[in-house]
């Protein structure tokens, strides 16, 4: 297990807790999604990773060492955070610059930190934004440079937090391709975020966190077939199935919520899913 | 009323290339328009001029002309700008004043500025922070807010100074469902009391319910301005950078295989689509051999 957390619990310094319990592990190479609504505790959870926050009690383990035992120098090596805010981590004069600082620090030679850079500027399609003042970049692109500065450490955990906020269509394809491309390097990623959307397309698993608790944890084949069901064809609402089901206070997917409203319960995220879906339910289509 | 006229904008720093390119467009009083396009296309910017820090407080060169409630924007101080147009920036985190101590104080400080009278200021800062939800966290520091508060303070700062003009640059990017809803219900509020809202947002779904009016940007000019519907729709929308909603997608796909009434619109909405689809599921079964 690459990370580990066992009965996670942490509450502010007014004793308001944000993690209540939590508890879940994650395999090498796994694509997971944490969703919640604001407030949740996703991004206090996703600040544990990197050891920005300390357990209240319970554990949080990053490759079998306790996150609470190491320091955030030395955590650094094994997870590569990135700030839902870019500017939390961007000082550098050039997008370049900003791109090797990281390595640097971890002590990168200056061969390594080259071939590093130029992969991380190129799948964050910044290649030529290389010698640009990130000041001068538009928000969405200074996110991008925020990743690049965190993927080029070269780390084999990665995680993002809200990645999607200000990307446009294209960038969330070239963050689609990226996550892809870290699966294949056999690179884990858990990203935060309430974007269920993005989650359906380009995560494997999701853990759903509700009041700082892991309410759901599974498959997201698993959630859209849950989640279908939880909700019976004639559109009444079951209680029992409301409850046993995911949570339902997080925005669903435009289609997955458009077979809802037509009374489908099938599980229904994507347009190929529709479609086939649409096929079935309508009466003898015409050859034309 | 926001009125671009032949306006063309360029940096002083940065790429020479303007950031802006002739752009001509009108948002009426009690209207709401929504700009979308891809990234660097000049939606920051457009926000930035009609709110005057640009060029007041950026400095660069411009041609044609951009008015506020009548008054042109270049011509215009700042300070007196303030009293007709409120801008929510991008990123809440830069917007807090870092003067006040607390939410309450930092929902005041624009007021105070204005010299308003101190009952008249308390009513309508205790007014505004229960608009966007915030009353229960009136005496914590800005500053230890989340990313999604800190974005309802920052559209609240602004709310509270009443202005005529209100320009929102991508004010839900860290709120979730429930949140983006209630700020989008709050713009829909500001437009039934006359106010131009013009709104940069990356979520259609949003626009297709509340937005009058949508503006496409691409490389600084307008590529498209229409009704809401009829813009949203456009099957040009992925050209300029610009993802369609899933709804229309699914109905443009749906039509190439006969499942969807060529005679309807696009659906923009989940209504739309849902009737639309709904009509299809439930249509009467043509016989093979009786078809023309």
């Amino acid at each position: 297990m690459i990370l580990s957390i066992d009965s996670l619990t942490y509450a502010y310094a007014n004793g308001t807790p944000a993690l209540n319990g939590v508890t879940f592990q994650v395999a090498a190479g796994e694509r997971v999604a944490v969703v919640g609504s604001n407030g949740a505790g996703k991004s206090t959870l996703a600040r544990h990773l990197v050891g920005i926050e300390r357990p209240t009690s319970g554990t949080v383990e990053v490759e079998g060492r306790r996150t609470d035992e190491l320091s955030i120098a030395e955590l650094a090596r094994s997870v590569g955070f990135v700030f839902q805010n870019p500017h939390d981590q961007l000082h550098a004069r050039t997008v370049a610059k900003a791109v090797e600082f990281g390595p640097r620090n971890l002590g990168f030679t200056a061969e390594q930190r080259a071939r590093a850079c130029e992969w991380a500027l190129r799948v964050t399609g910044l290649t030529h934004h290389a010698q640009d003042h990130p000041h001068h970049l538009s928000f969405g692109q200074r996110k991008r440079v925020a990743l690049a500065s965190v993927l080029a450490m070269d780390t084999p955990l990665v995680v993002l937090d809200e990645p999607t906020t200000g990307q446009d269509h294209r960038s969330l394809a070239l963050l689609g391709s990226l996550l892809g491309e870290l699966a294949e390097e056999g690179r884990t990623v858990i990203a935060v975020t309430h974007d269920m959307e993005f989650c359906v397309q380009h995560f494997e698993r999701v853990i759903v966190l509700e009041r700082g608790r892991v309410r759901w944890d599974g498959t997201v084949e698993q959630w859209l077939a849950a989640d279908a069901t939880a909700l019976p064809a004639d559109g009444s609402r079951d209680d029992a199935a409301e409850r046993s089901g995911p949570p339902t206070d997080l925005e669903r997917p435009q289609l997955t919520r458009l077979a809802r409203e037509l009374g489908w319960s099938a599980p229904v995220a994507t347009v190929d899913a529709f479609l086939s879906e649409l096929r079935e339910r309508t009466p003898s289509v015409p050859a034309n | 009323m926001i009125e671009f006229k032949d306006f063309t904008f360029t940096y002083p720093t940065g790429r020479p290339a303007p950031a802006l390119r002739s752009i001509t467009m009108t948002v009426r009083p009690g209207t709401i328009c929504g700009v979308v396009g891809a990234d660097g296309s000049g939606k920051t910017t457009l926000a930035a001029v009609v709110s005057g820090v640009s060029p007041h407080l950026t400095g660069g060169e411009f041609s044609g002309s951009v008015e506020v409630c009548g008054r042109p924007v270049a011509g215009t101080p700042m300070a007196e700008l303030a009293t007709s147009v409120g801008l929510v920036r991008q990123d809440p985190f830069s917007q807090i004043s870092g003067a006040r101590f607390t939410v309450r104080e930092e929902l005041a400080f624009g007021l105070e500025n204005l010299a308003v009278e101190r009952d008249v200021m308390r009513h309508r800062v205790e007014h505004v922070m229960a608009d966007v939800g915030l009353s229960e966290l009136a005496d914590r520091s800005p500053y230890e807010l989340s990313g999604g508060q800190q974005q309802r303070l920052a559209i609240g700062s602004v709310l509270a100074m009443r202005p005529a003009v209100i320009v929102l640059d991508e004010p839900t990017s860290q709120l979730d469902a429930e949140g983006s809803r209630r700020v989008f219900g709050i713009l829909d509020a500001l437009k039934e009391r006359g106010v131009a809202v013009l709104v940069m947002e990356h979520r259609l779904e949003l626009l297709a319910r509340s937005a009058d009016q949508v503006v496409v940007l691409e490389d600084g000019a307008v590529a498209a301005d229409g009704p809401t519907r009829e813009v949203l729709g456009d099957p040009r929308l992925p050209e300029w950078g610009v993802g369609p909603l899933q709804y229309t997608t699914a109905a443009r796909r749906a039509a190439e295989h006969g499942l969807w009434d060529e005679s309807r619109p696009l659906p923009v909405t989940l209504e739309t689509a849902a009737d639309g689809f709904h009509q299809v599921t439930h249509r009467i079964p043509i016989p093979a051999g009786d078809q023309p």
